[in-house]
């Protein structure tokens, strides 16, 4: 797959490597720089592998002051600086190119502060995800978004990406779980946004900061809102023999006053690899899959679910089966959390991203049958149902050039079909270099110079994450006047 | 029309049905645009929990065609019409996400910010330009319009917002304690708050706040009360409430406040009707950590006479000071600059609102980027200048 055009690498940054090498050593030390090739291909790309660029160098800061330092440099000589995590973007996000310079913050992996009473973690940003969840797991709390990639990716990927997952229908995605951030501009400045408090001063800038694709600055400090776990946990699976009757059922819960902690909806191609993988028990003879999860006391989630079951059992279900043990959840759950890997097993595949209205979730399913067997490929489907967050994933070989640009054509129809039925681009993953082209589709041309001038305000020469979010024609002109 | 003020440099003063003008700087400029025709809900998916309404639209048409389904806004806005010396239930679903004061559910829940999911708005360029959408999750480009929330009309005029519901709660439940300080509430509201019992809301009325509840049999017991608020399921109120009063029992005995009761006492508080409109008194409103407050409010209190209502427990303090030239400001702003957070100046005369600082003072990194932010949106300073800092 190579659809995507990416920016020109500047010849004379290339030719001056080993003068940028010397001064980033001279300021950050050798000891924190990533000089050699075979080192350096270690950060050629991210989760979307088909996009490899090897970087001119990458740096790993330990400190605040350490970022502040070599984003300085980088601004005074002209160098364009690609922001990492662990890599994990599903989008490009951290794709660098061969005139860039890497800052990757996963050496700042600390805790510095946890508060229990008002109920905060302040840590620094390279933590994973999990991480935060398990230093603060002994006192049963915990850090509520949970992306599928949340025992690698870190929380500065998060921030970047605005990140959701399973559980945000209950709880909400990054940016509701944030109060405080530590962002280092490119000029090197280090400005600090929110605190300790629920609402920032002044114009929100925690939100303008959270998902704009570490193309404002280099978060490095972030104070996150931990909560108390619930008492327990429990999830039900509900065959259907539709998409329709299995989306009604979501619309009954919700119209009925219950929001489940997480509603997620697996199609037959999905059930079925999930199944051979994971042996979790789910219906083999369904079209649709829910696993609703609902959280509580003992009696609590038993009265949920009988609720549910009510609910459920008005749309002739093919089978119902609420989960009878701790080991049968963590099953139902590892089938679904296993589910990319699963079916990257027997294909590759290319995962979309895309957000619709639940009503309309019946007519979505039914295009994308029609748009992948027009390419002649297969497609399985994953979906947040709680809240609109679809997950294609479209079976190809990726050895196949052919094949490969067909789903690449596929998803790109796929998503278009997402914004005409009132949804989006991407819920959770990003625009990063994948969807960038296909921005003019979701937004107007005034739409984008709106956001594009919040960009110059943060970062006036367009040197931090370039390439990425705006497709490069429609930024050329506020690139050329950087 | 925004487009003729551009091309006449003429600045113009941003209102819905301006239940909010006392708040923030005096606008000097007489011309003034209202929302107030831009009305009607748009779109209203309950099973989806979306809404989606033009900003002029009153905040109670909106609440009450959210209440026939069984639904409300999560975030229950503060309402100041009372404390502002106008009526109650006068402002506008622009004017709610403009200002982003969320109520007392706003420690659960999230605040407005939290719950808008797109917004279509014309800036100082008059530029008509959306952002976000309809969808529960959505990171398609910057997040523009959560970053106009509690930008005060001085970034862009909302035309329509696009908002997340959640269903009303089958019961309501409020534990009232009687008798504690401060200091001993916040961390009774800080321990209920650390439980897994999902409670709703927590508050405390020190005694002078507590005299003065609509409630009579409430304000004539002449202590304070702590508010510890669950709502949920019907039948999961009693095992819940009894878990919390296990869990709180050093905090002595509490009384039940069933759902009349309850839903008067955290009306008093969203509408403020424990601080009264008085010419002799301002408000200022303090967001700081919950365990910080009551020394802001001990620090603050040896200089003047003081009420005080902690919200979000101890996160929100409101705060009634004497109508002095500064409105206590130097005191309130060091108080606050020692132990975080920020404080903003809700109700004092015009000339004093002119004179101090209403919002808090920048630091000069972020002043810059205020000042950046405001130069994208509105080069020209049309939209309500100065109304949050003095030449912006």
């Amino acid at each position: 797959m190579s659809f995507v055009s990416l920016l020109e690498p500047d010849a004379g940054v290339v030719a001056r490597r080993a003068l940028i090498v010397e001064g980033l050593s001279k300021i950050i030390g050798p000891e924190a720089l990533v000089i050699d090739e075979d080192g350096r291909r270690a950060f050629e790309t991210d989760a979307l592998t088909a996009y490899r660029r090897v970087p001119l160098v990458v740096v790993l800061p330990r400190t605040t002051e350490e970022v502040s330092r070599v984003l300085r440099y980088c601004h005074d000589n002209g160098l364009k600086v690609v922001p990492r995590g662990a890599g994990t973007s599903l989008c490009g996000g951290a794709l660098p190119g061969e005139d860039t310079v890497v800052v990757c913050v996963s050496k700042m992996n600390r805790v510095l502060e946890l508060d229990y009473v008002n109920r905060t973690a302040r840590v620094e940003a390279g933590i994973t995800n999990l991480a935060i969840s398990g230093k603060v797991a002994a006192q049963n709390f915990f850090y509520a978004p949970d992306p599928s990639s949340q025992l690698a990716c870190t929380l500065a990927g998060n921030l970047a990406m605005n990140s959701g997952g399973a559980h945000c229908l209950k709880y909400g995605v990054t940016t509701n779980n944030v109060l405080g951030l530590k962002m280092v501009l490119i000029d090197g400045t280090v400005v600090e946004f929110g605190g300790t408090h629920l609402e920032p001063a002044g114009y929100d800038f925690l939100s303008l900061v959270i998902g704009s694709e570490g193309q404002f600055g280099i978060v490095t400090e972030a104070t996150v809102r931990i909560l108390k776990k619930a008492e327990g946990a429990r999830p039900m699976m509900v065959g259907f023999s539709s998409p329709e009757a299995a989306g009604q059922c979501v619309a009954g819960i919700i119209g009925a006053g219950i929001i489940p902690v997480a509603i997620e909806y697996m199609d037959k191609p999905a059930i079925q690899v999930c199944e051979a993988y994971a042996h979790a028990g789910y219906p083999l003879d369904a079209e649709a899959l829910l696993i609703i999860e609902v959280e509580g006391s003992p009696s609590e989630i038993e009265m949920l679910l009988a609720r549910i079951t009510e609910i459920a059992a008005k749309f002739e279900p093919k089978s119902i089966e609420v989960s009878s043990d701790e080991d049968q959840s963590a099953k139902i759950w590892a089938g679904r959390k296993a589910a990319f890997g699963a079916i990257g097993r027997i294909a590759d595949y290319y995962c979309m991203d895309g957000t619709i209205p639940l009503g309309q979730l019946p007519m979505v399913l039914g295009r994308i049958s029609e748009i992948c067997t027009g390419y002649g490929l297969k497609v399985a489907n994953i979906f947040h149902a709680g809240d609109g967050n679809l997950h294609p994933l479209i079976l190809y070989n990726a050895n196949d050039p052919d094949e490969a640009s067909k789903a690449e054509s596929a998803g790109a129809d796929i998503l278009k079909l997402c914004v005409e039925a009132g949804g989006c681009l991407t819920g959770e993953h990003g625009v990063g270099i994948e969807k960038r082209d296909l921005m003019t589709v979701q937004f107007s041309p005034t739409d984008l110079a709106v956001q594009m001038r919040i960009k110059t305000v943060f970062d006036p020469d367009w040197l931090l994450n370039p390439g990425k979010v705006f497709p490069l024609e429609v930024s050329a002109a506020a690139r050329q006047a950087a | 029309m925004i487009a003729q003020l551009a091309a006449s440099s003429r600045p113009a003063e941003i209102v819905g049905h301006g239940s909010l003008r006392g708040v923030g700087r005096p606008i000097a400029d007489d011309l003034t645009i209202t929302t107030a025709s831009l009305r009607g809900v748009t779109l209203y998916q309950p099973t989806e929990l979306v809404m989606s309404a033009r900003s002029g639209t009153p905040l109670a048409e909106i609440e009450a065609e959210l209440a026939s389904q069984g639904q409300m806004l999560a975030f229950e806005p503060m309402d100041l019409g009372p404390a502002s010396g106008g009526p109650a239930g006068a402002q506008t679903i622009g004017g709610v996400f403009a200002s982003n004061m969320p109520g007392p559910r706003r420690i659960s829940a999230g605040g407005a910010r939290d719950h808008l999911l797109g917004a279509s708005a014309v800036n100082g360029r008059a530029e008509l330009f959306k952002s976000g959408g309809r969808v529960m999750k959505n990171v398609t480009g910057y997040d523009v319009a959560r970053g106009l929330t509690g930008s005060w009309g001085t970034l862009a005029v909302l035309s329509e917002v696009t908002f997340k519901v959640v269903p009303m709660p089958e019961a309501t439940l409020t534990l009232a304690y009687a008798g504690l300080p401060d200091d001993l509430a916040v961390e009774a509201m800080t321990a209920a708050m650390g439980t897994p019992y999902d409670i709703s809301s927590a508050a405390h009325l020190p005694k002078g706040s507590a005299a003065r509840l609509s409630d009579q049999k409430l304000a004539a017991l002449g202590t304070s009360l702590t508010l510890i608020r669950l709502e949920t399921f019907a039948s999961f109120i009693a095992g819940r409430s009894g878990k919390l009063k296990e869990a709180l029992k050093v905090y002595g005995g509490p009384l039940q406040l069933g759902a009349e009761q309850s839903q008067s006492v955290w009306s008093d508080i969203r509408r403020l009707n424990v601080m009264p409109f008085s010419p002799d008194t301002s408000l200022w409103r303090i967001s700081t950590t919950p365990t910080k407050a009551p020394e802001i409010v001990a620090a603050i209190s040896r200089f003047m006479t003081t009420h005080a209502v902690y919200d979000w427990s101890g996160g929100l303090i409101w705060l009634e000071v004497p109508a002095a030239a500064d409105a206590g400001s130097a005191d309130v702003r060091r108080a606050v600059a020692v132990r975080g957070g920020h404080a903003t100046l809700i109700r004092a005369a015009p000339q004093v609102r002119h004179t101090v600082e209403v919002f808090e003072p920048m630091k000069p990194e972020v002043e810059r980027l205020t000042r950046g932010l405001k130069a994208a949106f509105d080069p020209g300073h049309m939209l309500n200048p100065g109304r949050m800092y003095a030449g912006l």
